[in-house]
């Protein structure tokens, strides 16, 4: 299965841009199609997790990026 | 010059001067005079002083040899964590809920530095300590078991009497931060367990500057301002008379005032409950069940917006309300209460009312928030539709 991915680069951009744009992207992949983020926010840390939980999306992997930040991997659900 | 706030809906932050505290306050202002000293002055001075201190032990079940006055909350958190780590012996543990005030986590954490080991246990999506966690976290050397009354951002009230049973069967100490609940639930010593207990004057209706700590005679603390006998050696420092004569006022006046209130308060935060659900994606935060939450204190998060720039556009209208956590709102740290609750921490908006609030103060909220709301997003540039399309299920 060759999922859709997008990828958003938030780096550098403050809470609540990156939600903001995870959303987007989400909306915009098929459903099963993956969300690639990239976020260095503190913020971001707490809230894509849990907007992944609230939306029912799946957060498939967060990693650390070594040059700081996170990347997180979403899977549109539904 | 900026507009005085019409609409004050911040009284967790700090209260005005109950009208008997502020003529306590002009008062005692007159009544100059050193409690510690022996003429005439001096012992009118020690006789407001032990006044007051009865008074307020009273009104919370301790006893006035028990009571211990200090520049506020904060003093009184520091001194308890502090105090009693420098007065331990064996026992060289800490457990400290994640989401406890920073002024009970900073000194806590401090304490690793010198040889304590602090454990931070979790709470649920409410925001509430789970006692298994609890119990599971204190040992037979803990110290201090720490445990809000009800947690300053989101309003759930926590579980202190089951931690005050499993603290004192380790042989630990149990401390309670009133802070948000004296003069406004129900608080007695005996009946939360409580072997020390913090409270603030200036989020009670008395004057900022003033607080206490109780200490009952298990807690053996050592001071931590240092340089005088006073307050049975475990504070040195001129008292601050008229301030603790205005918070001895308020309080007692509040706790015969805030039980009818109640069901008033929790009226209004059901009303601004009701309004919310019509606003888009907003969450909100802590337990849904009024018994286990403040009546008078309502959190939330909308979505897709930034909390500091929805205070703005409220404070332009004349409304006060706060975001987030007040002591980290100059850095770019989430609220770790919200962090720890695994809720939005982005959008956060914290309502609580004063005695006082009504109907009107519910109602002109929420008039300005679906607006303000409305235009935040707009300029985020959100397509809520398409949101909206993929968080509707299959």
């Amino acid at each position: 299965m060759t999922a859709t991915v997008a990828t958003v680069d938030c780096l550098g951009l403050a809470c609540p841009i990156p939600v903001v744009r995870l959303a987007k992207a989400v909306a915009s992949v098929e459903v099963g199609g993956m969300v690639e983020l990239l976020a260095d926010d503190p913020g971001a840390k707490v809230d894509i997790p849990v907007w992944c939980r609230l939306k029912d999306q799946q957060l498939v992997a967060q990693h650390d990026r070594p040059e700081g930040g996170w990347i997180f991997q979403v899977r549109r659900t539904h | 010059m900026r507009a005085v706030a019409e609409t004050y809906l911040d009284a967790a932050s700090t209260t005005p001067l109950h009208p008997l505290a502020r003529a306590a306050l002009v008062e005692a202002l007159d009544e100059f005079g050193d409690p510690a000293r022996l003429y005439g002055r001096a012992r009118r001075a020690r006789l407001l002083l032990d006044r007051s201190r009865e008074r307020l032990a009273v009104a919370v079940g301790a006893a006035p040899d028990e009571l211990i006055f200090t520049s506020g909350g904060t003093e009184a958190a520091n001194l308890a964590v502090t105090g009693l780590a420098r007065a331990a012996r064996r026992r060289r543990h800490l457990v400290v809920p994640a989401v406890e005030h920073t002024s009970v986590l900073a000194p806590a954490r401090a304490l690793t530095a010198q040889g304590f080991e602090v454990t931070e246990v979790g709470v649920d999506h409410a925001g509430r300590v789970d006692p298994a966690e609890l119990a599971a976290a204190v040992r037979d050397d803990t110290l201090l078991v720490c445990l809000q009354h009800a947690n300053h951002e989101v309003g759930t009230v926590q579980p202190v009497r089951e931690a005050a049973d499993l603290a004192h069967e380790h042989g630990a100490l149990l401390l309670v931060d009133a802070c948000q609940t004296v003069a406004r639930l129900p608080v007695d010593m005996a009946e939360l367990g409580a072997d020390l207990l913090v409270a603030s004057g200036h989020k009670t209706y008395g004057p900022p500057g003033t607080g206490f700590l109780v200490a009952t005679r298990r807690a053996r603390l050592r001071p931590v301002l240092v340089g005088d006998e006073r307050e049975r050696r475990r504070r040195a420092g001129m008292e601050n008379l008229p301030g603790i004569a205005a918070m001895a006022a308020a309080v007692p006046a509040r706790v015969a005032e805030a039980p009818a209130e109640r069901d008033r308060l929790a009226g209004l935060a059901a009303r601004l409950l009701a309004g919310l659900a019509a606003i888009p994606e907003v969450i909100v935060h802590g337990d849904p069940d009024p018994p286990g939450r403040l009546p008078h204190l309502v959190a939330f998060s909308v979505l897709y917006i930034e909390g500091e720039a929805l205070l703005l556009l409220l404070d332009a209208k004349g409304i006060a309300v706060h975001s987030g956590s007040s002591c980290t709102a100059d850095t770019q740290e989430p609220s770790h209460v919200l962090a720890a609750m695994g809720a939005i921490t982005h959008g956060s908006v914290r309502v609580s009312f004063l005695r006082d609030a009504t109907e009107a103060d519910v109602d002109r909220l929420l008039e300005v928030l679906p607006p303000a709301v409305a235009d935040l997003r707009e300029m985020a540039e959100l397509d809520t539709q398409a949101i909206e399309r993929a968080a509707e299920g299959p």
